[in-house]
């Protein structure tokens, strides 16, 4: 078990199964194919540069990264797939959050009521540590702890 | 209430606790949590007005928009000084398509373009910027163009990272509908490419090639490798003329845009180059910056990783796009003549893949009035001039599906484009050269 501490940009306790990009998760090129169904129940991200998450689901889960990169629709892509319950329900931010990410998040608490817990800060050891398919607990202070 | 950590003036508070009703209020939530997230120090006044917005497509899947900008729209709140935006997902006069692609377009992807463009109307797009949708809103035929110092609220990564790096403005890498809500308040928070140390290089990039790079390979080492942080290029300059030479513009542009979709770069300095580069010199660099060192093998090596992700290899493309970002007015008459020649050459009276060169509708009408005799010849060529995103073309599950091909990399990381450099590209296109 290992506990890590970042910044809170908002929590909650939650307890799911990590899926982890060791490079930076592009948000248009991840979540464009699956947004673009109606009928979808999941995003399978369809980035082809990301050999870490290629074809994973990503949906509900808890979603460790570096930072977000990648076209600046990312933001409203985010906020679009929260709205349809189809966003990852934590975003765990081994760096400072991106403006992208930010926006986006943000714009899902804030407009959209969906709750999208955004811890960042959380430090390089954290991404070597975390694998996908960890669970991951989470506390409302930005306490992160690999089970 | 949301606390702000943030200073705010009275009439920022006012705003944020309701003074001018709930939408103003979420608004400025939106923003100030926004900004408190990057510990900005205040909100600052927008002083270039005109805005650039990412989201130019009407998808019926983005469904958080209309509502939202109905809620705007209703409380009578509007962007004074207007605003560009990028590219119409659709052109199908100029672009070939299936009835079908068309139709699955028209009404299943984009279902809603007319009636988001009543909303942009509504919202402050002028009569004139309604017909000039482009991503290069900073080119003269577009004409949205900020001073060296001014601060904007702009999205869409490679026009950002244009306006920072080679007109020297101060822009975030804002994202869509952000963009919008700054734009109506008039406020951005300032934090990072707004203030001095925010734009100071944390990576030396040291050009060693033996020529002069593809701008979309070098953007798309250096994007990769810098993610969001700040280069200063060295040795570059020894290649490009000074600005405002028209072939630095364009070169510097694509550069950008692939350095902001490989990764997510939101302002390079270019030694010799770019505007606080050739003031401020290697002082821009942060004491302790990393080095990366870009030599042919690199060139190649990342030019080389590019994943094929095509059924089979060898597939006919039934597509070329060039022009992702549009391409300027040299550009396009480069291209078209490049191809032109090339036909004469090989004795061909036609291009062997559907074509589309993609420029401005500004730019596209003064080469066909300057250039009437090339337009139409490029024409009867089947090369089609046109003015759509490729890649909201491309989003659409039937036409995405088939090979393509493409001279950009922002076109290639976000379809199943295949990236060839443009000599190698024009080749396939006059059916000198196959995919292999």
């Amino acid at each position: 078990m290992k506990k890590f501490k970042g910044r809170v940009i908002f929590s909650e306790d939650y307890q799911g199964e990590a899926v982890v990009s060791k490079q930076g998760f592009n948000t248009l090129a991840s979540c464009q194919k699956s947004a673009l169904i109606k009928t979808s129940k999941k995003i399978i991200v369809s980035d082809q540069n990301n050999s870490d998450l290629y074809k994973k689901n990503i949906t509900g889960k808890i979603l460790c990264l570096p930072e977000t990169i990648g076209s600046t629709t990312g933001g409203m892509i985010i906020q679009t797939v929260a709205e349809r319950n189809l966003a990852p329900k934590a975003f765990l931010f081994s760096k400072h959050i991106d403006p992208l990410a930010a926006s986006g998040i943000i714009l899902a608490n804030v407009w959209n009521k969906v709750p999208i817990i955004a811890i960042d800060e959380l430090g390089e050891e954290f991404l070597k540590e975390v694998k996908t398919g960890d669970t991951v607990k989470i506390t409302s202070d930005g306490e992160v702890i690999i089970q | 209430m949301y606390q702000p950590k943030m200073e705010l003036t009275d009439y920022q508070r006012g705003l944020l606790e309701g003074k001018e009703g709930e939408v103003v209020s979420k608004m400025m939530e939106v923003i100030v949590r926004y900004g408190d997230a990057f510990s900005a120090k205040r909100l600052a006044k927008i002083t270039h007005g005109k805005g650039h917005f990412v989201t130019s497509f009407g998808i019926n899947l983005i469904t958080p928009l209309y509502p939202m900008m109905k809620e705007i729209i209703d409380d009578g709140l509007y962007i004074k000084d207007g605003f560009t935006l990028d590219p119409r997902p659709m052109d199908y006069k100029n672009v070939k398509a299936s009835l079908l692609e068309q139709l699955v377009s028209k009404y299943f992807i984009y279902g809603k373009q007319k009636e988001y463009e009543e909303l942009l109307s509504k919202i402050g797009l002028s009569d004139e910027d309604k017909e000039n949708f482009s991503c290069t809103c900073y080119l003269k035929q577009v004409g949205n163009i900020p001073k060296e110092g001014d601060i904007l609220s702009w999205a869409e990564s490679s026009a950002v990272v244009y306006a920072n790096s080679v007109l020297g403005a101060r822009c975030n890498r804002n994202s869509g509908i952000i963009e919008m809500f700054q734009s109506i308040l008039g406020f951005v928070p300032q934090f990072g490419f707004l203030t001095d140390e925010g734009r100071k290089a944390t990576w030396k990039v040291v050009l060693k090639t033996s020529s002069l790079p593809p701008a979309q390979i070098l953007g798309s080492a250096i994007g990769m490798k810098v993610l969001s942080d700040v280069p200063y290029v060295v040795g570059l300059d020894k290649y490009l003329p000074l600005l405002p030479d028209e072939e630095t513009i364009a070169y510097l542009k694509d550069f950008g845009a692939a350095s902001a979709s490989n990764g997510s770069v939101g302002l390079y300095h270019i030694e010799g180059i770019t505007p606080e580069a050739r003031r401020e010199k290697e002082n821009l660099l942060v004491p302790d910056y990393k080095e990366y060192v870009i030599d042919d093998e690199e060139i190649n090596r990342v030019r080389d990783s590019y994943p094929v992700i095509w059924k089979k290899r060898d597939a006919k493309p039934k597509k070329a796009f060039i022009g992702c970002p549009h391409l300027t007015y040299n550009q396009l008459k480069k291209y078209v003549v490049w191809i032109l020649d090339e036909l004469e050459k090989t004795k061909r009276k036609k291009v062997c893949i559907d074509t589309v060169l993609l420029a401005s509708p500004g730019v596209i009408k003064e080469f066909s009035t300057k250039e009437r005799d090339l337009y139409e010849r490029a024409v009867s060529s089947s090369v089609c001039i046109s003015y759509i995103c490729p890649l909201m073309f491309v989003d659409n599950p039937l036409s995405g599906r088939k090979p393509m091909i493409t001279n950009s990399n922002k076109l290639r990381t976000y379809s199943a484009c295949r990236y060839y450099d443009d000599s190698q590209l024009i080749d396939i296109i006059v059916g000198k050269e196959r995919c292999r």
